[in-house]
């Protein structure tokens, strides 16, 4: 087949071939792009990194630090959601180790039920990984009936392993609406 | 006409339509090489005007000419139009006419393809424009496309949306036709290691262009998914991550830069040896140092992210894996000064414009290290001193090589010579101007001055006035060039057929110049 006498179809089904080849390789890619969500997730779940709203467990070793003390500031948004978020201490003053207990009130100032979800985020960020929160209505959507106000906590310890030089951690929430579980109105 | 040609999609021969039906279904690739340099100019015309849009603003501390909106939507276009639509296509243009010359092919391996390849083109500019006269204009969201902002900004995220989804499908098919072109079409006796080395440098580009476009694509179908069906890739109140798009974006966007700059390595390897009349230094090394950065291209994505809250082991591995480019690029840095060590050296034009890359992106490529540098980095993240490293390795070290190599090619193109008096001036305004632009920058950067914003404090007054006139210098002088282009191609001199001593490949010494319609119907007989 080689000294074919006609070189120049010879030639069209080769380039067809790579054509061909590389269409798939583009199709795959785009797939890739794709499979890199699934991807990411296992990542960070090995690693233990961006676990924002996950229970921790019982921390194994409860011993409280006397030594030193850390000041943390709560923080709440409501991102474009008509709540009224706030925490009931602004700021509180805790031994790694120790066991705290705050709250938050959640008032719905719409008059229809309304489901948020609220998302986390540490100053510094590096904080979070030593933030063990055991309860925490972060970990699911909270649903509010029109003009509801509702108290929820938080229920946290810090990790004894947070570096010294951290004095102050800074937890902040943002509720956002959860769209098609009948929170828009 | 031998019957080779007819068969690998040779629509044009013994139909030439006349004006403008001509250039509308030519699929010959100097055709629409020629349609892709115009293309790309007039793109490059347009992005520079936003630029100055944006060099205005920020002449003065407080706003005064634009509102912050416009401002984004600015930022956002300049971006998207010269990376997508002003230095991509220049070297496509560039690829188109001279693969098939340089390798001894007849002409591009799918030529109809290649005709759409380049007609989606308008189509997706069109579709950026359009998006400034939607509710809410065109996205101020930066030619990154950042989710969680993407996600809810008005109706001109989608066009652009697809307007990105159109300009891969242009980048996929015409990399496609270039790899096939190489692969399959090379002359007897033209194997891969005798192909001038900007064969090599696209053969490579066009691979990663087939292995990233794709990606980009998908990252921005979530963020329209996620705008319009549901779905919560990337919105955080649906347990979805905006981190997770930089990741996917990223993977795509570090590729991308190699993408930009490994063509214009390509093309200053080939003029540099022509005006130090030597062959180039190390051939071989240049080959693998290109593959070298492709491959590494892969894994070093993540240091445009070292701020989002990455594991330290993870910052380790991304910022040693950046450091370790250097190595293949400082191959290639070394190869061109050595090319011209003890060359009997020559400097008209193209050679000017060489040089000037080279000694720009090296310096690009200094700050780049330093920006690899992790620690360092937190500091410099989204300031002015990252504006200025990539504007020294794109807008500096791609548009330098891209005039390089017009000055070059431009008698084979059109059988004249440019003015080379005026060329030199040409040099001279833009390496002035485009340095007194871009180079205060890393100092307001490193004094803190972020990037992206439409007003900053007194204290970096001084740095960006000089940054804004150099701006519009360096934007008035580019209208020198279209003038010594235009008269040139009206009025200029007949060209030799060689008009550069040392230039050596197929194209110069097989092919008249200017470089007939049709080349290469019966393929060279090579040594
Ligand atoms: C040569 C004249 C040019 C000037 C005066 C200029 C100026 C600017 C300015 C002032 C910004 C805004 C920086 C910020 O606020 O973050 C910018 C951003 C940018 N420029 Fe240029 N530029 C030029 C050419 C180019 C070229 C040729 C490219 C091609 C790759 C390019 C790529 C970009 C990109 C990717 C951005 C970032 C856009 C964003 O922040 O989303 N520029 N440029
Ligand atoms: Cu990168």
């Amino acid at each position: 087949m080689a000294e074919a006498a006609h070189p120049a179809a010879e030639r069209a089904r080769d380039n067809r071939r790579v054509l061909t080849r590389l269409s798939v390789v583009a199709a795959l890619m785009f797939g890739f792009g794709f499979a890199l969500v699934p991807f990411y997730e296992k990542v960070c779940l090995a690693l233990g990194v961006n676990s924002l709203v996950e229970r921790s467990e019982q921390a194994a070793n409860t011993q409280v630090d006397t030594s030193r003390s850390v000041t943390i500031e709560l923080d709440a948004n409501a991102h474009q959601l008509p709540w009224r978020f706030r925490p009931l201490t602004r700021h509180l003053s805790v031994h790694p180790g120790e066991l705290v207990h705050v709250e938050y009130e959640i008032a719905n100032v719409r008059s229809a039920a309304v489901t948020g979800h609220a998302v986390p985020s540490y100053g510094p960020a590096l904080a979070g990984q030593y933030f063990r929160k055991l309860e925490c209505f972060c970990f699911k959507p909270q649903t509010l009936a029109a003009g509801e106000t509702r108290t929820m906590p938080v229920t946290f310890l810090i990790d004894p392993a947070l570096p010294r030089e951290v004095h102050t951690i800074t937890l902040s929430y943002t509720f956002f609406e959860v769209a098609g579980l009948g929170g828009k109105s | 006409m031998s019957a080779v040609l007819d068969t690998h999609g040779h629509a044009d021969h013994g139909y030439h339509p006349g004006g403008i039906m001509r250039w509308i279904t030519t699929t010959n690739h100097k055709d629409i090489g020629t349609l892709y340099l115009w293309f790309s100019f007039i793109m490059f015309m347009v992005g520079g005007v936003m630029a100055l849009v944006i060099r205005l603003e920020l002449f003065s501390p407080g706003l005064q000419w634009v509102d912050p909106d416009f401002f984004n939507q600015m930022t956002t276009m300049h971006g998207l139009i010269m990376v997508f639509g002003a230095i991509m296509p220049a070297f496509v243009g560039f690829a188109n006419w001279l693969i098939p010359m340089m390798i001894g092919a007849p002409d591009m391996a799918f030529a109809r393809m290649n005709n759409w390849s380049f007609w989606i083109l308008p189509f997706a500019a069109a579709l950026l424009v359009i998006s400034f006269f939607t509710p809410g204009g065109a996205p101020g969201v930066g030619w990154t496309m950042y989710a969680p902002l993407t996600v809810q900004m008005g109706m001109g995220m989608d066009l652009t949306i697809f307007a990105v989804h159109l300009l891969g499908m242009s980048s996929i098919m015409g990399s496609i036709n270039i790899i096939t072109t190489i692969l399959n079409l090379r002359a007897p006796g033209m194997g891969l290691m005798r192909m001038p080395l900007f064969c090599w440098t696209w053969l490579i580009t066009a691979y990663l262009l087939v292995a990233t476009m794709p990606v980009l694509a998908g990252a921005v179908t979530m963020t329209l998914t996620d705008r319009h069906f549901g779905t919560t890739f990337f919105n955080a109140a649906g347990g979805g991550d905006p981190v997770l798009y930089q990741h996917i974006f990223w993977f795509f966007g570090h590729p991308e830069v190699y993408i930009i700059a490994l063509p214009a390595f390509g093309v200053v390897s080939q003029v540099i040896p022509a005006f130090a009349r030597k062959p180039l230094f190390g051939y071989a090394s240049m080959v693998s140092a290109t593959a070298g950065i492709a491959i590494l291209s892969f894994i070093v994505w993540a240091h445009h992210m070292y701020t989002v809250g990455m594991p330290v082991a993870g910052q380790l591995f991304f910022m040693y894996a950046t450091a370790l480019i250097a190595v293949p690029t400082g191959v290639k840095v070394f190869n061109w000064v050595a090319t011209m060590w003890k060359g009997s050296l020559s400097f008209e034009t193209p050679m000017l414009f060489a040089v000037g890359f080279l000694f720009l992106f090296t310096l690009g490529g200094f700050t780049g290290l330093v920006l690899s540098l992790a620690a360092v980095d937190i500091q410099l993240h989204d300031t002015y001193y990252v504006v200025a490293h990539f504007h020294y390795v794109m807008a500096i070290g791609a548009v330098f090589a891209g005039y390089a190599g017009v000055y070059f090619w431009l008698p084979k193109w059109t059988g004249r010579m440019y003015d080379e008096a005026l060329g030199k001036w040409h040099f001279w305004l833009s390496v002035i101007f485009i340095n007194i632009t871009f180079f205060v920058q890393h100092f307001a950067g490193l004094a803190g001055m972020p990037r992206r914003i439409p007003d900053y404090p007194m204290m970096f007054e001084v740095w960006n006035k000089i940054s804004s006139v150099g701006a519009f210098g360096f934007g008035i002088s580019q209208l020198l060039f279209l003038y010594i282009i235009v008269s040139a191609i009206r009025s200029g001199e007949k060209a030799p057929d060689k008009p550069w001593e040392g230039a050596d490949s197929l194209e110069w010494t097989h092919l008249p110049t200017p470089a007939p319609r049709h080349s290469f119907h019966t393929p060279p007989v090579l040594k």
